[in-house]
């Protein structure tokens, strides 16, 4: 009976992996290549053990516990390094590769019909998800073998060959884990939207659960899978329990999703559908409304991604200069300055990387007409009594506001974490005006993107270079030693760095002077074209 | 007089000209069938109408204003139902109406209920589980849910089942009956037979017949099966019979509807003992084109 539950499972792994055959590798592969590269440039940077010991000084604080977890900060070796700041970040990314994985192969393959194909073949009824989770589960075995063999193939000397394979293990349990949650969710949700998006839940609140027991009462954080992770204390302890009950708790949630499967439908799920609404709100009903509707989640998620960032950047700013006085490469990146602390040096550098993530957001928004436009969605719009110049005026109008919303949470981020952890705290308006001396040249870029879509629509997605070539420029210039007219290309390298230079409203003038004149030439040129199809 | 008057309307895509000097008109309270193969440059025409595409050459005016300058003043008086209908993924079929019925300016909320009713739509589902019939239910019953004086149909039933096809007809006839017109493209003939007034037809991007079905009756044939008691001698000589045929009831053939009269004329004389004929179909007439197209190797 068992046997003819599973028939053919074996043949469709080899089904599936065929059609993952790219995708699987570049994942284990890239996730590898981060675990590998992180460890070398810390022994790049961090060569001698004081240089250590003030890296482990800045991570000493709340705000770092919450982000990376605990460690043993008296011992910081490079491995110990290594396991603290990039163990928990690379594990949730592993639980997020397995829930991607595992989604495409059960609820996606059977909300799209195909399982339905495949079940009228004589297959066994629980093949195709023990096919999935075999197939993942191999993915995920590989990716630990590889990883802990590879750090321990780097040589370094706190790196031995067990932490290092404990190191690959605890990815590995992580992967098998979110593996085996979505598992469930895919018989529990009735749509591979849903299954994504309440296995990520778990993975989030596994996180910021982890995250404020781990900074409130550590013994409450054993509730959290994601902090079975850095209590393996790896290069440290090494104690594999944790990874040992992860695996467990993995094989369990496969049993569960295995006996769901047997007792439900097709296309049914346990998790009932909830009806949409009948009738749009008032809010809804303009092309403004609509905007903002189709893009809520996107800048709910961005806003608060950018206050985090703030945040995160304001917690080391206590302990900037014990950081600094011992690091080489750093010292490199500011040039000292007469008559500034080295906080309001650090200030102007925050920002350009800040506002230069603050842009992507409101880019992404006024990009977002190019696309409604290719999936053939304005014509909806303006066919009916909406104008084009109101259609992409809805457009800049979200994407302006979006921008400047942005910064300013990264500001009240960055001012709120660095005033608590600074002696003497920061003043806000000296954190607000630096964060909003970018705005005039983030607008440049929106207006860029207006320009784009009103002239070469078909160009639209080159706005991403320029972005990226201002942040290599700006943010990586002084390392490089970059002259000054390469950085005078990108809109941001017109921006005086408050506080350490003069500030001067006249470049700013100009850089708002020039995005109204790209968005007036964007809307001409929108007004002029035809809708593509 | 006519609300819609398009005139020598060219298009070109860089060197690809998609309609090459077409000509249209529509007058208050008709229905226009628009037909023609896949690619003709239907919905070219169409999307020029809308002023979603800029005309290359001509003039193209929708209650006498200029489609691309006055777009927004004509489209508060247009309702539109594409072809192919892409909704966002996120939203209800329902908000997805409200915002539409909103964004034409007239709201009839009693007409809204009584069409997703009819239509057999359920209005709480998101846009992502639609077939493509329902999208275009969601499109239709925002249509006619309006209050347009001009309804631009593209071939709004092409997803939709025989029993859905007859609900869009009785609504197509209802706005008629109201005094609206209609522009319908399609290639579902029996579609336009039913519903149309006039029909243009469009080919490679030019208009090769216009006028009402009784003017392009000229063009078609009607089939005819003829049992005589005597045998039938001199029907193959005589001018306008195709495809003769003969079979154990009789002889079977196709006659130029011009040609009627003599040919019933010449076959009485042997005696009729039975007489079935099939009407002219647009079928016909949409066949004959081709074949004539395909007899001069391209464009006529």
């Amino acid at each position: 009976m068992a046997g003819n539950h599973l028939a053919k499972t074996a043949f469709l792994s080899k089904f599936i992996f065929r059609l993952d055959r790219l995708r699987i590798p570049i994942w284990v592969l890239a996730l590898t290549f981060f675990t590998i590269i992180v460890p070398t440039a810390f022994k790049g940077l961090y060569n001698s053990q004081q240089e250590r010991d003030a890296m482990a000084q800045t991570m000493a604080n709340p705000a770092m516990t919450a982000m990376t977890g605990p460690a043993d900060l008296s011992n910081y070796t490079i491995g110990v390094m290594t396991a603290h700041q990039m163990l928990l970040m690379t594990a949730a990314v592993t639980g997020l590769m397995s829930i991607l994985l595992v989604t495409r192969h059960t609820r996606a393959d059977e909300e799209d019909g195909r399982l339905e194909l495949l079940r009228s073949l004589p297959v066994g009824r629980l093949s195709y998800l023990n096919a999935s989770l075999l197939v993942v589960s191999a993915a995920c075995i590989v990716l630990a073998l590889i990883n802990g063999f590879g750090l321990y193939a780097l040589g370094i000397e706190s790196m031995d060959l067990e932490g290092s394979l404990l190191y690959g293990a605890a990815l590995g349990a992580t992967g098998l884990f979110f593996a085996g949650v979505t598992a469930v969710f895919a018989q529990a949700s009735d749509s591979s939207r849903g299954t994504i998006g309440y296995s990520i839940a778990i993975l989030l609140i596994s996180y910021l659960f982890r995250a404020i027991t781990d900074i409130s009462n550590e013994s409450l954080s054993w509730l959290s899978p994601l902090a079975w992770v850095t209590k393996a204390e790896v290069y440290d302890s090494n104690n594999w329990w944790p990874i040992v009950l992860m695996i467990a708790a993995a094989m369990v949630l496969f049993a569960v999703a295995n006996y769901l499967n047997a007792i439900r439908d097709l296309d049914r799920g346990f998790l009932p559908s909830r009806p949409g609404k009948k009738y749009a709100s008032r809010f809804l009903q303009s092309p403004t409304g609509l905007a903002l509707r189709l893009q809520r989640t996107g800048i709910i998620s961005w806003a608060i991604g950018m206050f985090v960032l703030g945040a995160s950047y304001g917690s080391v700013l206590g302990d900037l200069e014990s950081f600094f006085s011992d690091n080489e490469a750093m010292k490199q990146l500011l040039k000292p300055t007469e008559g500034v602390t080295l906080v309001e040096q650090f200030i102007p550098m925050l920002m350009i990387v800040i506002s230069l993530m603050a842009t992507i957001p409101p880019v992404m928004a006024m990009n977002k007409l190019r696309g409604e436009e290719k999936k053939e969605r304005i014509v909806h719009l303006l066919s009916r009594a909406v104008s084009r110049t109101k259609l992409l005026g809805s457009y800049y109008v979200i994407s302006v506001i979006n921008g400047f919303v942005m910064i300013s949470l990264a500001a009240l981020g960055l001012w709120s974490a660095g005033t608590a952890v600074v002696e003497g705290g920061l003043s806000f308006g000296m954190i607000f005006g630096a964060a909003l001396s970018y705005y005039p040249a983030m607008l440049v870029m929106i207006s860029l993107a207006v320009f784009l879509i009103g002239f070469l629509p078909k160009l639209s997605g080159f706005i991403w270079l320029y972005v990226l070539y201002s942040f290599i420029v700006l943010y990586l210039g002084g390392l490089f030693q970059f002259s000054d007219w390469i950085g005078s290309i990108s809109p941001f390298g017109h921006v005086p760095q408050a506080p350490i230079e003069e500030f001067s409203i006249i470049p700013l003038l100009l850089l708002c002077l020039i995005a109204g004149g790209l968005a007036l030439a964007g809307f001409i040129g929108f007004n002029k074209r035809d809708i593509e199809q | 007089m006519s609300l819609l008057k398009v005139t020598n309307l060219t298009k070109k895509f860089g060197k690809f000209t998609a309609l090459n000097g077409v000509n249209l008109e529509l007058n208050a309270g008709e229905v226009l069938g628009f037909i023609g193969p896949n690619g003709a440059g239907k919905s070219t025409t169409i999307r020029v109408l809308l002023g979603i595409l800029k005309a290359t050459g001509g003039e193209v005016k929708l209650f006498n204003k200029d489609a691309w300058q006055d777009a927004v003043d004509i489209h508060k008086r247009v309702a539109y139902v594409p072809g192919d209908v892409n909704l966002w993924p996120n939203l209800t079929g329902g908000e997805v109406i409200d915002l539409f019925i909103k964004l034409n300016g007239t709201a009839n909320k009693a007409k809204r209920e009584e069409l997703i009713e009819k239509f057999d739509l359920d209005p709480s589902k998101k846009c992502r589980t639609y077939s493509k019939g329902n999208r275009q239910k969601v499109a239709l019953v925002a249509a006619f849910s309006s209050d347009a004086d001009l309804f631009i149909l593209d071939e709004p039933t092409s997803g939709l089942d025989p029993l859905m096809e007859k609900v869009f007809q009785e609504c197509v006839m209802e706005v008629k009956r109201q005094g609206k017109s209609v522009l319908l493209s399609s290639h579902i003939l029996s579609e336009v037979e039913k519903l149309c007034d006039r029909v243009s037809i469009i080919r490679q991007g030019k208009i090769i017949e216009s006028g009402t079905l009784n003017e392009l009756r000229h063009l078609t044939r009607t089939q005819m099966l003829v049992g005589t008691s005597m045998p039938i001698t001199g029907l193959l000589d005589m001018q306008g019979i195709h495809e003769v045929q003969e079979s154990e009831h009789g002889m079977s053939f196709q006659v130029d509807t011009m040609q009627i009269d003599a040919v019933i004329r010449h076959i009485s004389q042997f005696g009729i003992i039975r007489l079935e004929s099939a009407p002219p179909t647009l079928e016909d007439l949409f066949m004959r084109h081709y074949e004539g197209a395909k007899d001069t190797g391209g464009v006529r």
